[in-house]
């Protein structure tokens, strides 16, 4: 078939590739953002008829693009201060307001020996040879998010532990949303450990309520032989938040990777997480709970790409879905023919506290190697009764047993983050959605 | 005033009639004995007091000191001092034994109009009754009942009833499926929460409980109703023809 098929392009489609068409570009990237920009506009946003967004139909949910964030003046600035989250785990915070590095916001002094952390502006200009990291994607195929990302690659931070370093300071990369129109707003982040480094880093995401605004941030991971990272990720956007996020993820021989995701805001959210067992022997927990409420939609997508022999991967996503919420966990775990003793496990558990709430849950293993253990499994379901009474028959009143068994519910996962500082401030941000329960 | 008084009480549970006219009085002080064949309704009993919302209740009164009780929530009923002992303690994985314990000591506390316990007063208090009641700490620091063998879920039982100071507890088949010591262990923390202002609604299928705590009066249900009443001998009488009579009366 020959014949040149013309996209019909929709409204935002068209927005989309006209701004970022408009944006200037640094030569060190202008042709990497170019070519993504081309392939957007040949492919567009996807459809629920696109398999992996069946239950995340872009096409419908994104109408318009609201114009480019124009970066970060004083008031924005003070604005992002006051709205921020896990400011008391004690870590280093590296802040984007609208997309802009703040360095008033933002510590970079006193880095520990090992730790380089470089706008992506100023790596680029030091090692041009960046371009190819920032152009991967695992597995290599079109994802519109990453594509839309790359188009618009402008902003970022990496952060680098050379091999060996010991980072015991957790760092935290805050990308802070401010203002009352709405806007969009991209951001890349670059984590690369090195052979036997250790490093924790947190990201969050937050905004304003009641501004429909669209965010689309990517977190590129490289995880070297040997090394160790913990990942906590709070995406806390405000109430009519559009928020596409990727983290792209390989981790090396004999590494150790514990990732950990609180999805409690935006009206509609994505993640995707491409994670590739580029190693033997790797090691990876990926868990995350998820707390809706109202009309939320949030969709998590995990593509575990075991590719070497003896890798191990749990997965764990709790999702507590209230009023009319809609919850979305697609995970895929593939084993390629060399991955032998690979031993994998997902679960995905929902509860369901509201009558009209919905969870799509979608595990699927792809297995092509014969010495394998591999399990998954996907529940959902509605507080135990019996549990209940219980409680109450204690003296609980029944608000305050239902939130012990929530707590319970989504606390199995939470428990899997290893610094207690931000076990206890991920608890206390999970405790406050309840809090908020009517 | 009687602390519990249960008049012409009537429930159903899906459809079903259970409790068919039911009148009980417990007095402070005093410990009952319920026995009965299986299906006579004496857990629907307990539940029914308790406040489980399976149970619909169709007629007749249950009030603790003068107060109706079947207008209430079960955790206001709990907070009013009344306590089931469950046949079968649920496992509430996720939950650790102590926050339970501290939420519903502090609810319960709050209820009455009882300032809540600190962190230390509670530990201090639970370490005083676990130590009274021959409770392991260790078994504490589990989720509730999650792994507890059938005698640990029943001490337990009787944990969280020391902790609660209730004015009427209601065992339900606490003997079920326990050996002999356990049964020793629990029926003899029951004794010791035994006080002047405090009542005890046991109930049970063996007459072996009833050694060990021995009642003041001995009832026996049939088809949702107390169909005979003694003393203690009544109990033994039981044990020793069976409740065969039983089984055609009412």
């Amino acid at each position: 078939m020959n014949a040149e098929v013309k996209m019909m392009r929709t409204a935002a489609e068209a927005a989309y590739a006209d701004a970022l068409t408009a944006l200037p570009a640094p030569e060190a990237i202008r042709s990497l953002r170019e070519k993504a920009l081309r392939l957007f506009a040949e492919k567009g946003l996807p459809h629920r008829r696109v398999e992996e967004w069946k239950y995340t139909d872009l096409r419908a949910l994104i109408r318009e693009m609201p114009p480019l964030a124009k970066g970060a003046d004083g008031a924005a600035i003070a604005e992002a201060k006051k709205n921020s989250v896990l400011t008391n785990i004690g870590a280093r915070e590296i802040t984007f307001v609208n997309g802009a590095f703040v360095a008033e916001l933002s510590n970079l002094k006193g880095l520990e020996k090992g730790l380089s952390i470089t706008t992506l502006a100023d790596a680029l200009a030091k090692d041009a040879s960046l371009v190819t990291l920032l152009a991967k994607i695992n597995p290599n195929k079109y994802d519109a998010v990453f594509a839309l990302n790359t188009a618009a690659l402008n902003e970022g931070i990496l952060i680098e532990v050379a091999p060996g370093a010991q980072i015991t300071q957790p760092i935290h990369v805050r990308h802070i949303v401010t203002g009352t129109s709405p806007v969009s707003v991209f951001g890349r982040a670059v984590v690369k450990v090195g052979a036997k480094a250790q490093a924790t880093l947190v990201q969050s995401h937050v905004g304003p309520d009641t501004v429909a605004y669209q965010t689309n941030t990517v977190l590129q991971l490289s995880v070297a032989d040997d090394a160790e990272l913990d990942v906590v990720r709070v995406q806390a956007e405000g109430d009519k938040a559009i928020h596409l996020s990727m983290m792209i993820g390989a981790i090396g021989n004999e590494s150790r990777f514990r990732s950990f995701a609180l999805t409690t805001g935006g009206a509609a959210s994505r993640h995707t997480v491409p994670f590739a067992y580029a190693g033997r022997n790797a090691r990876a927990t990926i868990a995350g709970a998820t707390l809706l409420r109202g009309k939320q939609h949030a969709d998590t997508t995990l593509e575990i790409d075991h590719a070497m022999p003896g890798g191990e991967s749990r997965e764990l996503y709790k999702t507590v879905l209230d009023d009319e919420a809609n919850g979305v966990f697609q995970g895929l775990i593939i084993v390629r023919p060399d991955a032998q003793k690979t031993d994998g496990r997902m679960m995905s558990a929902a509860l369901l506290l509201g009558d009209n709430a919905e969870m799509d849950n979608k595990p699927e293993l792809e297995i092509f190697a014969d010495d394998v253990q591999c399990a998954h499994g996907a529940t959902t379901g509605a507080l135990d009764d019996d549990l209940l009474f219980y409680l109450r028959a204690r003296g609980i009143p029944k608000k305050e047993a239902e939130s012990l068994l929530i707590q319970s519910f989504f606390g199995e996962a939470v428990e899997t983050i290893e610094n207690a500082k931000i076990r206890d401030a991920v608890m206390n941000l999970a405790g406050g959605w309840l809090a908020a329960r009517s | 005033m009687a602390l519990l008084e249960v008049k012409n009480l009537q429930a159903r549970v899906e459809e079903k009639d259970i409790l068919r006219g039911l009148n009980l009085t417990v007095n402070p002080g005093e410990v009952h004995a319920i026995m009965g064949p299986n299906g006579s309704g004496k857990s629907t009993l307990s539940y029914v007091l308790a406040g489980k919302s399976d149970y619909e209740v169709t007629g007749g009164s249950a009030t603790l000191e003068g107060e109706d009780l079947l207008e209430l929530e079960p955790d206001e009923r709990a907070a009013r001092g009344l306590f089931l002992a469950f046949q079968y303690p649920i496992e509430i994985p996720g939950v650790a034994s102590m926050t339970f314990l501290r939420t519903a000591v502090n609810a319960v506390r709050k209820k009455r109009g009882d300032e809540e316990l600190s962190t230390p007063d509670f530990l201090r208090l639970v370490r005083e009754k676990a130590k009274e009641l021959n409770i392991d700490q260790n078994m504490l620091k589990r989720p509730v009942n999650v792994g507890f063998s059938g005698g640990e879920k029943k001490r337990n039982e009787i944990l969280q009833m020391a902790m609660l100071e209730p004015k009427m507890c209601v065992l339900d088949e606490t003997d079920s499926g326990l050996d002999i010591d356990a049964l020793k262990i629990v029926a003899d923390g029951v004794n010791r929460l035994r006080a002047k202002n405090r009542g005890f609604l046991v109930i049970t299928h063996y007459q072996r409980l009833l050694d060990h705590i021995v009642p003041d009066v001995v009832h026996v249900m049939a088809k949702g109703k107390i169909v005979r009443t003694g003393g203690p001998e009544l109990a033994h009488e039981l044990e020793a023809k069976g409740y065969a009579a039983y089984d055609n009366a009412a």
